[in-house]
């Protein structure tokens, strides 16, 4: 049984005792919780200032198309309108350095935020700012663009036929050039990748055609697996295209002061979003202040701010006035970002036991027209990483098609990668007549779990650590799994149930940020971090472990975040599932060095060695007892001793935003200034097992889910509630991904059709299961000092799979062949005797 | 009531009543940035038009306000009162972030005219809140139970609990689920905000009974 549920379940640990302390693992309100049930909580468009002009987007009519020309007058002569901007106005993307000193070139391509040539319905073409919104949007009206239309495409097979059209004139994927024998294959481009009619023969069958791919890689010897195997599977699945839909739009408020840029916006990173308008803009950092302390969700798409920055901050420096442009809910469908649709074939054998003997599989994403999007490729690399197959080979190609760009959203690439996997996985188990649980528990990750393709010395990268089947143990005993696996199948009047199970992973955390908290003469401690506020309580529930370090109770610690003028340090964004691995680190290494200071200056104050004194309890003491004092006496004397002890001298390693922000509180009291230096073997991935029980109606096609259960084995657990509500939550974005959530263009128009919440139907209150429940195992990482993974990407594929494999198993096989699977899609196919709706046409 | 025109009768403007407009129309605007410069356009083209200084009861105070005819009680509450506790999700009546009670009632105020509201009592979430700062007991039961994530949706969510619970205060999960089920969160921790929402409803019902 895994230690914390949101049930009252008996505690039962893992190997390694678990780490729960004062606040480490206890319950709590984040600070921010009354100011948000009192509405005093101010996202981007809560703020105003003086003489705030509104901005109003012009979007492209056409899927694809060149601008021949705009004409403003007309619009430009009404009263109250002020400026227009264009693409050509804005900065357009920058080359950037990293910290390291490494550069990294601007891709021209990239998606700037207005365009000249169009290459969505929607893109926005120009931004008019006027004094309020209603003049904005007569003037938008009043402005006559002529366009030229080009070739489009909104579904990847459609444009890898022979002759097929190009979503951009320059090419349909991004590919690396072909170098020559033992030289560097050159930066990547786009180019053009057609198929031929023989790849296509076997379309019309619902078989993925397999041409030439942009990308491979392999391990192991794929055809032996197959050629030892008990059963070979060859499956085509299609995963949709879904927003990221945040509730709060990605509006901004921007202004300039003392030639400073001031931006008002919903970011994942606050921090983080300085150098991206610093790139966007071309202009310094020192010159950019973010504020953003609340942000209405993200799931990727607001990682660092949001490109359209630059609209209302080019804007206001045109107008000489703050600017705000509002992005309504049809703004957020077109640049608002999506997870892309991956079709996927998987040819997979396995021997009697239902252990996976070899797996070759080919992914195909719907790309948007600009950036690479990486999750064709990613998703081989989890499907690598949860099923570690002996052998495998993998192919995948990125189709650039006329549709709104395309950014990581919650578990990207993995989501769709393990969503192609798990249906097969649960068809092998009926096929070879295996549980369900039994064969995700033989084909699981453990310990050290090895994943991806070979690096150039021919090793894997492998895990930090795993417990995937304790995660499964855990889950099935929580669900009485094998009771409710009996009699799944059977059919109560027009109703039948079915329960199915499911395993998922993702990247648990990065690592090298910076911490920075200081102890005043008043005894507090102040915590600074530049981590974005989504919610999910991350940016306060690391500090817990600095304070639990240092015995400072949680009433005397300040946590001051979302502003860049606030001195914040360098931080992980809150995204990626890093945050909780990546945050707990840099306070562990901030609170280190305090700790360290204050045992030298208890030391030289009372005598003795640093290493006589222990910290705790608001005091430095001596150990066995002694003389004392408090932190509020050390933070005097470190004011006293100055140097590194209140920091006026920093180590030279953390990051230039650190350091200035450093500088700016030197001389307060003692400061806790560090780079997470801490050694990992390993890479961090968590992992999660969900099961789900579902009630489908034959008659009407309608299912209900009535239970879910997740088990999460994510390392410590810092906040069990916080942790609950995202293991859960995610769980529930997935699960939309089984029940009705996708995009819908038409193929001959290139035009979306679902735009609005009540077309591309995210999940309401009544869609969530009637029961739900989540557990964590709570065994530490033994890779990262607090032992604590990031969750929010591994629940998403097994909330969604859960699901999909409950279907199957109360109705069969021959149902569907994407996802979601709508009431329809059952009633035809149980009619049918055969899975009616196609996998591969794209936005149906 | 008095003060106003009866939004019946023929009103034609005439210079002064113009001039008076702009004069109040400059006084609120501050905070009037999305109709400033709509302010005379609105008066030309609308003969017989309602009068535009209109008095709302909101959070128990009475705020004078100009409003326009198209205007929406969430633009009004938003830009014009400064009481942006009132989220726009969707503005089209889908997400219900925008949910306040009219007399108790749960309203999506982004589909709500403010020129309707007259005489009625407008409940925000900035009037749940006893004056001296106690909480509504909706409220507690959130901080409680760290009921949401973003918080985007959760001023909506607790207007709708609220009006919810008085016409149903001791209701089921899935009563309550369905009281609720207008609002739209997609940071999706549905099951834990239905828990804090029934937390809040028998803390609710602990306070009146008591």
């Amino acid at each position: 049984m895994p230690e914390f549920t949101n049930g009252n379940i008996p505690v039962v640990t893992g190997d390694t005792p678990p780490v729960r302390g004062k606040l480490v693992g206890q319950d709590y309100a984040t600070p921010d919780m009354v100011a948000k049930v009192t509405g005093k909580s101010k996202y981007s468009e809560d703020f105003r200032a003086d003489g705030m002009l509104f901005a109003k987007l012009l979007l492209s009519p056409y899927p694809h198309a060149r601008i021949v020309n705009i004409d403003a007058s007309e619009a430009l002569a009404m009263p109250g309108v002020k400026c227009i901007v264009t693409k050509d106005e804005l900065p357009g993307a920058a080359d950037y350095i990293t910290d390291l000193g490494e550069k990294i070139e601007a891709d021209k391509r990239s998606d700037v935020g207005l365009a000249m040539e169009p290459m969505y319905q929607g893109e926005p073409i120009l931004a008019l700012a006027a004094v309020d919104e209603l003049t904005a949007a007569d003037a938008i009206e009043k402005i006559r663009v002529t366009y030229e239309r080009l070739p489009f495409v909104v579904d990847p097979f459609v444009s890898l036929r022979p002759g097929g059209p190009n979503a951009r004139t320059d090419g349909n994927t991004w590919a690396r050039p072909e170098a020559a024998p033992g030289e560097e294959p050159g930066p990547l481009d786009v180019v053009e990748v057609k198929w031929t009619e023989e790849d296509f023969k076997e379309y019309a069958e619902g078989k993925m055609p397999m041409g030439k791919p942009t990308d491979e890689w392999s391990f192991g010897d794929v055809e032996e697996g197959f050629k030892n195997a008990a059963l070979v599977l060859d499956e085509t699945f299609a995963t949709p295209n879904t927003s990221h839909q945040a509730l709060e739009p990605r509006t901004c408020m921007a202004y300039w002061q003392g030639g400073k840029l001031f931006v008002h916006v919903g970011s994942q990173s606050t921090i983080q979003t300085v150098p991206a308008v610093a790139r966007w803009m071309n202009m310094s950092e020192d010159d950019i202040v973010v504020i953003s302390e609340y942000t209405g969700g993200g799931f990727g798409a607001k990682i660092r701010g949001t490109v359209q920055i630059v609209i209302p901050a080019i804007l206001a420096r045109k107008c000489n006035a703050p600017v705000m442009l509002r992005a309504s809910r049809e703004d957020e469908h077109n640049i608002g970002g999506a997870r892309p649709s991956v079709t996927g074939r998987v040819k997979c054998g396995f021997d009697k036991d239902g252990r996976i003997t070899a797996l070759d599989m080919y992914t195909v994403a719907d790309n948007g027209p600009y950036a690479r999007n990486g999750d064709y490729s990613n998703a081989a690399t989890m499907v690598s990483l949860l099923y570690q197959p002996p052998a495998m080979r993998w192919r995948g190609i990125t189709v650039l098609t006329n549709t709104p760009p395309r950014t990581a959203q919650s578990q990207p690439g993995g989501m769709q990668g393990i969503t192609l996997m798990e249906p097969l996985l649960a068809k092998a188990a009926r096929q070879l007549n295996i549980d369900q649980v039994e064969i995700h528990k033989i084909n699981a990750p453990e310990g050290k779990a090895r994943f991806g393709p070979p690096s150039g010395a021919g090793a894997q990268a492998y895990t930090t650590s795993c417990f995937m089947k304790e995660a499964l143990d855990s889950g099935a005993a929580m669900f009485n799994w094998k009771e409710r696996a009996a009699a799944s199948g059977t059919r109560n009047g027009s109703k039948v149930r079915g329960v199915g199970v499911a395993s998922s992973t993702f990247v648990g955390g990065s690592r090298g940020f910076d911490g920075l908290l200081v102890i005043k003469p008043d005894g507090k401690l102040y915590i600074q971090t530049g981590v974005g506020n989504l919610g999910t309580g991350n940016y306060s529930d690391s500090q817990r472990v600095a304070a639990e370090m240092m015995g400072v109770p949680w009433e005397k610690v300040v946590v001051t975040w979302g502003g860049t003028n606030k001195n914040l340090p360098w931080s992980c964004a809150s995204g990626g599932s890093q945050t909780t691995h990546a945050t707990t680190r840099a306070a562990h290494a901030a609170a280190t060095d305090a700790i360290a200071k204050l045992r030298e200056i208890a030391a030289r104050a009372l005598g003795g060695r640093p290493a006589d004194y222990l910290v705790g309890g608001e005091r430095v003491y001596r150990r066995g007892g002694g003389a004392s004092m408090s932190l509020a006496q050390a933070a005097q004397r470190a004011i006293a001793m100055g140097g590194r002890y209140d920091g006026h001298e920093l180590p030279e390693d953390i990051n230039k935003i650190t350091a200035t922000s450093a500088k700016n509180m030197a001389g307060q009291g003692l400061m806790g200034v560090a780079r997470d230096n801490y050694d990992q073997d390993g890479r961090a991935f968590s992992f999660v097992a969900a099961f789900a029980e579902v009630e489908i109606d034959v008659e009407t096609g309608s299912y209900q889910i009535l239970d879910f259960l997740a088990v999460a084995d994510v390392g410590t657990v810092i906040h069990p509630s916080a942790l609950g509500g995202q293991i859960l939550g995610r769980s529930m974005l997935g699960i939309g991904h089984a029940l009705g959530q996708k995009w819908v263009y038409d193929q001959h128009l290139g035009i979306p059709l679902a735009k609005r919440f009540y077309q591309n139907r995210p999940p309401t209150i009544l869609d969530a299961p009637v029961k739900m429940q989540w557990g964590a195992l709570n065994i530490p990482d033994p890779e990262t000092p607090v032992g604590a993974r990031g969750i929010g990407e591994p629940p998403v594929a097994s909330g969604c799979c859960a699901i999909l494999n409950a279907i199957s198993d109360a109705l069969g096989d021959e149902i569907f062949r994407r996802a979601p699977v709508s009431l329809d899609m059952i009633l035809t196919s149980l009619e049918a005797g055969k899975p009616v709706t196609e996998p591969m046409t794209a936005h149906v | 009531m008095s003060d106003e025109h009866d939004p019946q009768s023929k009103y034609v403007p005439t210079r002064r009543d113009l001039i008076k407009g702009v004069i109040a129309a400059g006084a609120v605007s501050s905070t009037g940035y999305l109709f400033r410069g709509s302010i005379t356009r609105a008066f030309a083209a609308a003969p017989g038009s309602v009068e535009r200084m209109l008095t709302l009861d909101v959070n128990g105070q009475q705020r004078r306000v100009d409003v326009m005819k198209q205007e929406t009680l969430a633009m009004t509450l938003r830009y014009k009162l400064g009481l942006t506790g009132t989220k726009l999700g969707c503005d089209r009546a889908e997400c219900g972030a925008c949910s306040v009670l009219i007399d108790d009632v749960p309203h999506y105020s982004c589909s709500v005219l403010t020129h309707s509201t007259r005489g009625k009592k407008i409940q925000t979430v900035e009037g749940l809140a006893s004056p001296d700062g106690t909480l509504h007991p909706v409220q507690q039961a959130v901080v409680e139970q760290q009921g949401f994530q973003c918080a985007f949706c959760m001023s909506g969510f607790l207007m709708a609990t609220v009006g919810f619970l008085k016409t149903n205060p001791n209701p089921t999960r899935q009563e309550l689920a369905h009281g609720i089920s207008g609002n739209l969160c997609r940071c999706q921790d549905y099951d834990k905000i239905l828990t804090s929402l029934m937390r809040g409803a028998e803390l609710s019902r602990e306070v009146n009974n008591a």
